[in-house]
């Protein structure tokens, strides 16, 4: 018994009815009219929020630029980061940032692999902001390294010295783990925008845009026989992303596990971090996805439901980040080790005991709100505990990395770490990076999956007989699931 | 646009790549696509916005065989990560890190984890790009205004002239039947000539062979040996902002950048009270050396083995191992009529058989003419163990047979 109508689906698709699959578009749009949406984007003249975001965002990254210039020419000194701590911001910062782009591949590979349908209009959202966090994270550890103009000795390559990377390091696994990931993210982006860019290379009017886009639309035209392989090429690329991203916040969580440091010398680290990152990637989605949303006028395609579901996935994520927060203490008081044990207590109870009440609250309470469903579909309501998620995993980044270091094993050597101006207009600057990357991204690309968003639609089923209105129409979608 | 036409079409009769036909919804399409298919074409296409559910059946496609090319490309990437890491870490360059073994796979499989993934994830891309024909630089059928809503919302069907089966009033025919919202003919432009102009060629022939020239000057400068220092583009490591102790300064009145001790300063091991164990002579004096050994040194056996170890390390390369003035070093040097050489004195002639061995200790300690002082070398104790070990030397020198003990005489002869 369908106990709610299609059209009550339509107004509200974050209703759920065991009978029947909610509603992916929440108007009856034609191919037509999403390619016009999406595309459209891309091709009208950019609204004035876009204009004043990117105004801000390229200064911050400006900004970045500078600081780098700056610690290039001064050395690292231009840090807070000192003896004992000697990993700092610097590497809070790239953990934060690898951990934002988990969500997009996760989005984009794993959801794709569960028949998750819901995720095609926010999938190449997710999969830029991956790109472009990557491209934060990896600036952070190719300055750290000091001589930052031989951070090529980091590769195997062949050298005058005849020297070699030492492979039984986790810092060498994370340049290949890093790097590996940073390639395949950038072609599964790529050639998942193939299609779509052909389609802006049809539309385009000016010469410029035309050639532009012909030229990364490859010839694309559209061949059955292309889309063959194409499909069975991304069927092989998500399969291939998946481990990919698990494997990739694991060999980060290496660089501290594998250490000996008490607060860092845990198991428990590689499934911490990966819920973590996920945890605060779907933060940044939301954070995004929100605003964009609302400024190219897209609330028929990332409906509510999508931003819900993400809310879930928060919910989800930010309870197994506080089962292991809650963990770690325990196997400190069980693993009846001194050091191990005063490590934890002065995590929670020492000089910076504000850090992680700070993360606690945001990344442990915050999503707890997410219980109602009221408080998750509310747009005011999930932007602000958004936001509170990706200051929390900020947080946590930083109580790993800082309180575990700056309590050494010999007391004469405590020290208090505190960043200097140059940290936190890097930090700031990287988000300016992060940002001026997506409002390109946003003006200048199709910013929804439009082949993929089509085949979701209940006219793409070329199978079923009916060709009627809406209501038969999402009928044969509900039949349509593959 | 006369220039485009190839000498055998004249504007009359125009060459046709293909007709084309559209459809406005998928599954016209797919039903369009089992009529063709039947009548046994080869050369043709489907052309949809996205990937039509159902249509690889009615065309008759196959499966591709990509995914074998990625399960290889995986395989592959695997070996090499593991190959890599054995070759550079287990024998071209050996490092041993925790005491681990130098193939120590378990700490390689994350590396080559990451190596069969970036190789299936390049070849999953470019393989299918390959087997695509992409990228390809034209295509006929771009020329059709209509075509361009392919990538938007409408369906279109291609038969190729190419095609054995293709009869431009047959296909068309076919084409009509299938209830397309169109069908027309798509003009084959494909023969123009596009070839570059021959200045471009040769421009990047040139440009080509140009480029090696830098390459080839790294190969032969990486193999090849040069007495200048190598190159860096950042120098403050060659040439760091600090003073060394030779070099002068403004700052201090004596431009001396090593600073001289405070006077009166004394080092803890300057402390030697006690002349005759530290310098051999007698307290108070400078230069009358003592005959016997200081109260402090055990003269027994263990000393005198001791005093012989020492002496063949830091005396025999000089004085030879029984004290002749003939070691390897003095030996070498006269064979090369050194000029500069002072012969070291034998330790059994004449002025140095008859001096007391508070003698002995003190050039042992401070050098004499070319040889160097070694009391920065030998400790006090070690310097009085050579200098007994000189004086039992010195006594088998000069020693008779009845100096030997009767019972070991028989193995002189």
């Amino acid at each position: 018994m369908s106990a709610v109508s299609h059209a009550e689906m339509m107004r509200d698709n974050t209703i759920d009815d065991p009978t029947q699959r909610a509603p992916l578009l929440t108007d009856d749009s034609s191919f037509g009219d999403v390619t016009q949406a999406v595309a459209g984007v891309a091709e009208a003249k950019p609204p004035i929020g876009w204009l004043l975001g990117f105004g801000v965002a390229a200064c911050g990254a400006l900004m970045l630029v500078s600081c780098i210039g700056w610690l290039i020419w001064m050395g690292v000194g231009v840090w807070g980061n000192m003896t004992p701590v000697a990993w700092a911001w610097d590497i809070t910062n790239f953990v934060f940032w690898v951990g934002i782009g988990h969500a997009g591949t996760l989005i984009s590979a794993v959801l794709f692999l569960m028949r998750q349908k819901w995720r095609m209009s926010i999938n190449r959202f997710a999969e830029a902001m991956t790109i472009f966090a990557v491209i934060c994270a990896a600036i952070f550890p190719g300055i750290h390294v000091g001589r930052a103009w031989l951070a090529y000795w980091l590769f195997p390559i062949p050298n005058q010295m005849q020297m070699w990377p030492q492979f039984r390091s986790p810092l060498l696994w994370d340049v290949f783990a890093v790097g590996t990931y940073a390639t395949t993210s950038i072609v599964f982006w790529y050639f998942g925008m193939i299609p779509d860019l052909a389609t802006l290379r049809d539309r385009a009017k000016s010469k410029v845009a035309k050639i532009g886009y012909a030229i990364f639309a490859l010839g694309w035209t559209g061949s059955a026989r292309h889309w063959h392989r194409y499909e069975r090429a991304y069927l092989l690329l998500a399969g291939l992303a998946t481990p990919l991203v698990l494997s990739v916040h694991s060999v980060v969580s290496f660089d501290f596990a594998v250490a000996q440091l008490p607060g860092w010398h845990t198991t428990i680290f590689p499934p911490y971090f990966v819920a973590g990152a996920i945890f605060s990637g779907f933060a940044m989605v939301n954070t995004l996805a929100i605003p964009a949303r609302a400024i190219f006028k897209l609330e028929h395609l990332i409906t509510m439901r999508h931003l819900e579901n993400m809310n879930k996935v928060i919910l989800a994520t930010g309870m197994m980040v506080g089962y292991a927060y809650a963990m770690e203490f325990f196997t400190a008081w069980y693993s009846g080790n001194p050091q191990e044990v005063f490590a934890f207590t002065n995590r929670a109870f020492g000089p910076y005991w504000w850090a992680y009440w700070t993360m606690v609250s945001c990344n442990v309470i915050s999503p707890q709100f997410f219980w109602f469903k009221k408080l998750r579909t509310s747009i005011p309501v999930m932007f602000v505990l958004c936001i509170f998620v990706n200051i929390g995993m900020w947080f946590e980044r930083f109580v790993i990395t800082v309180t575990s270091l700056h309590r050494d094993a010999l007391p004469s050597s405590w020290a208090y770490y505190q960043p200097t101006h140059i940290d936190i207009m890097m930090l700031i600057g990287s988000f300016g990076l992060f940002f001026t990357l997506f409002f390109l991204f946003l003006k200048f690309l199709p910013i929804i999956a439009i082949a993929e968003m089509k085949t979701v639609m209940p006219q793409a089923h070329a199978h079923g007989d009916h060709h009627g209105g809406p209501a038969t129409a999402a009928h044969a979608h509900t039949a349509g699931s593959h | 646009m006369a220039h485009h036409k190839t000498p055998e079409t004249s504007s009359g009769e125009q060459k046709v790549f293909s007709y084309l036909a559209e459809y406005s919804t998928p599954h016209a399409l797919v039903e369009a696509c089992k009529a063709v298919r039947d009548a046994g074409y080869k050369k043709w296409d489907a052309y949809s916005p996205f990937p039509v559910h159902g249509i690889d059946p009615a065309m008759g496609i196959r499966p591709t065989i990509l995914p074998w090319l990625v399960l290889g490309a995986g395989l592959t990437g695997m070996l090499l990560g593991l190959v890599m890491q054995v070759a550079l870490n287990g024998f071209e360059y050996p490092w041993i890190i925790s005491g681990k073994p130098l193939m120590s796979i378990p700490a390689f499989v994350p590396v080559a984890f990451e190596t069969t993934i970036l190789l299936s994830a390049l070849t999953a891309f470019g393989g299918c790009l390959v087997l695509n024909k992409l990228p390809d630089l034209y295509n006929p059928l771009f020329k059709k205004k209509r075509f361009a809503k392919a990538t938007d919302d409408k369906f279109f069907i291609s038969i190729e002239s190419d095609d054995k089966l293709f009869d431009e009033h047959k296909t068309k025919t076919l084409l009509e039947r299938t209830h397309p919202t169109v069908v027309e003919a798509v003009e084959d432009d494909r023969h123009v000539n596009a070839a570059l102009p021959k200045g471009i060629i040769y421009g990047l022939l040139i440009a080509t062979f140009v480029s090696f020239v830098p390459m080839a000057r790294i190969a032969l400068a990486r193999y090849s040996k040069s007495p200048d220092a190598p190159l860096n583009l950042v120098t403050n490591m060659d040439y760091q902002e600090k003073y060394k102790t030779q070099q002068s300064t403004a700052f201090f009145s004596d431009h001396r950048t090593m600073r001289p001790p405070i006077p009166g300063t004394v080092s803890q091991d300057d402390l030697a009270l006690d002349d005759h164990l530290s310098r051999g002579v007698r307290a108070g004096t400078n230069d009358e050396f003592v005959a016997d050994f200081p109260p402090q040194f055990q003269v027994s056996a263990a000393a005198m083995h001791r005093g012989k170890e020492r002496f063949e390390i830091y005396c025999a390369p000089c004085h030879g191992q029984a004290g002749y003035g003939d070691g390897m070093v003095a030996r070498r040097a006269e064979e090369l009529s050194e000029g500069t050489w002072v012969p070291p004195t034998s330790l059994h002639d004449a002025p140095l058989a008859d001096k007391p061995v508070g003698y002995f200790y003190n050039v042992i300690s401070n050098g004499v003419r070319n040889m160097p002082g070694y009391a920065s070398q030998i400790p006090e104790m070690d310097r009085w163990a050579i200098a007994l070990y000189i004086r039992a030397l010195q006594r088998s020198d000069a020693g008779s047979v009845e100096d030997v003990p009767s019972n070991q005489r028989g193995a002189l002869k």
